[in-house]
């Protein structure tokens, strides 16, 4: 599979020239599967060029939520496959407790937040409430798995071909831990990220600022680092960068925590246009 | 080794910042976790014994009503919790692994998961007085 990042920003599109290099837009990544799967990761700004990039000879696309913070599904209204008539969406997410995730996504895309209706949109789109065990998309194999973070939640694997992609944007697994990481089968997300080919992970924050946001559902980057070391994945991505961050301290940050953690697997800052091949 | 559901982590950790005895158990019955309060009760810690399986629970608490007739496993709170899916309270004496008696209230409660599937019960004691 081929995994493309479109928006690696958390919490608030910050573009501008100072954030030029790692990217403005929030949460997306597209993946391609070996036979012509699309699979997009959260609905964040960078959504919109990720569905201007998916081009035309594909008929089917599955969105993959994570959650429904705004950082998540304010681009969901700009992806342009929503207004094919020609194309199947399938949209994946969570529920709450009490509401379907149709009628959570309806909160945001309806007036007065939205002109258009989800009802309205031409394509013809699908719903499907995660987790929901494993599930197969073409060739791909996609699971969900409830993480730690305000609400509810999901982390994804998808596996093909023997490769893994494990992607948890908003994950705060240290929270309330005396110490972390704790043993693997009591860390939120440990099973997602086994072993994974690509690690994309939450790495919001600074050591040093992550005492100011307990509970905000964020890793800093020590602990996204401690937490691919025990989840033994292959490659690190830091992603959901901080809005106050611009490239120059992003990169001084990220390379800080990893000269500490001196990890055994590369560490990667996400930039908006980076690409990784996962093949075995 | 299966990861547990992100609710018990959470819980765990919950139970490991307070300072009332609790007891983590799954759906099962077997104790996940107890926390430091709760290792006082049961006088064993959770560092030396791990997790504890339902049919072993006897080997490290002996649990009676207050007249000191044994409480069978199908009486007692977290079974009930478990297996009605309900609030369960009780007064009790625990006798620790230590010899140690106390007179304790203990109440459990079903979790349900976000999906409202059962993932445990929560048990927290309350030393009344040591009998």
């Amino acid at each position: 599979m081929k995994v493309t990042l479109y928006g690696t920003r958390g919490s608030l599109a910050t573009p501008g020239r100072s954030t030029a290099h790692y990217g403005g837009n929030t949460s997306c990544v597209l993946v391609r599967g070996e036979d012509g799967e699309v699979i997009v990761l959260d609905a964040g700004t960078g959504i919109r060029p990720a569905g201007r990039d998916i081009g035309g000879g594909v008929r089917r696309v599955d969105v993959l939520l994570t959650h429904l913070h705004m950082d998540h599904i304010q681009g969901l209204g700009f992806f342009g496959p929503l207004y094919n008539p020609n194309m199947e969406v399938h949209i994946w997410g969570p529920a709450s407790p009490t509401l379907a995730l149709e009628a959570r996504l309806t909160r945001y895309l309806s007036p007065p937040l939205f002109p258009v209706l989800l009802r309205d949109l031409p394509c013809r789109l699908h719903f499907h409430h995660v987790p929901c065990g494993e599930v197969q998309i073409g060739a791909l194999r996609v699971r969900a798995e409830t993480v730690c973070h305000p609400g509810a939640t999901v982390g994804y694997r998808l596996t093909e071909n023997g490769a893994a992609l494990a992607y948890i944007p908003d994950h705060e697994p240290a929270l309330g831990a005396r110490q972390f990481p704790l043993e693997p089968e009591w860390t939120s997300g440990w099973a997602l990220a086994q072993d994974a080919d690509l690690l994309v992970h939450d790495g919001q924050y600074t050591r040093a600022e992550y005492p100011g946001h307990i509970g905000w559902g964020h890793s800093s980057l020590d602990q996204a680092l401690a937490f691919a070391k025990l989840a033994h994945a292959k490659h690190l991505v830091m992603f959901h960068h901080d809005p106050a961050r611009d490239d120059d301290s992003l990169l001084i940050a990220v390379d800080k925590a990893v000269a500490e953690a001196r990890p055994s697997f590369p560490v990667t800052p996400g930039a908006e246009g980076d690409s990784f091949s996962l093949t075995k | 080794m299966a990861q547990l559901e992100v609710e018990l982590i959470l819980t765990r950790q919950l139970a490991t910042s307070l300072s009332v005895p609790f007891v983590l158990v799954g759906p099962t019955g077997d104790i996940l976790f107890y926390n430091e309060a709760a290792e006082t009760v049961l006088g064993v810690r959770f560092q030396e014994t791990g997790p504890i399986k339902a049919d072993d629970t006897d080997r490290f608490v002996a649990i009676t009503d207050m007249a000191g007739r044994p409480l069978a496993r199908t009486e007692r709170t977290a079974n009930i919790a478990i297996t009605e899916r309900r609030p369960a309270h009780a007064q009790a004496l625990l006798t620790a692994a230590d010899g140690t008696r106390r007179e304790v209230e203990v109440t459990a409660i079903p979790l349900l998961g976000q999906a409202g599937h059962l993932i445990g019960a929560a048990v927290m004691f309350w030393e009344r007085a040591k009998a």
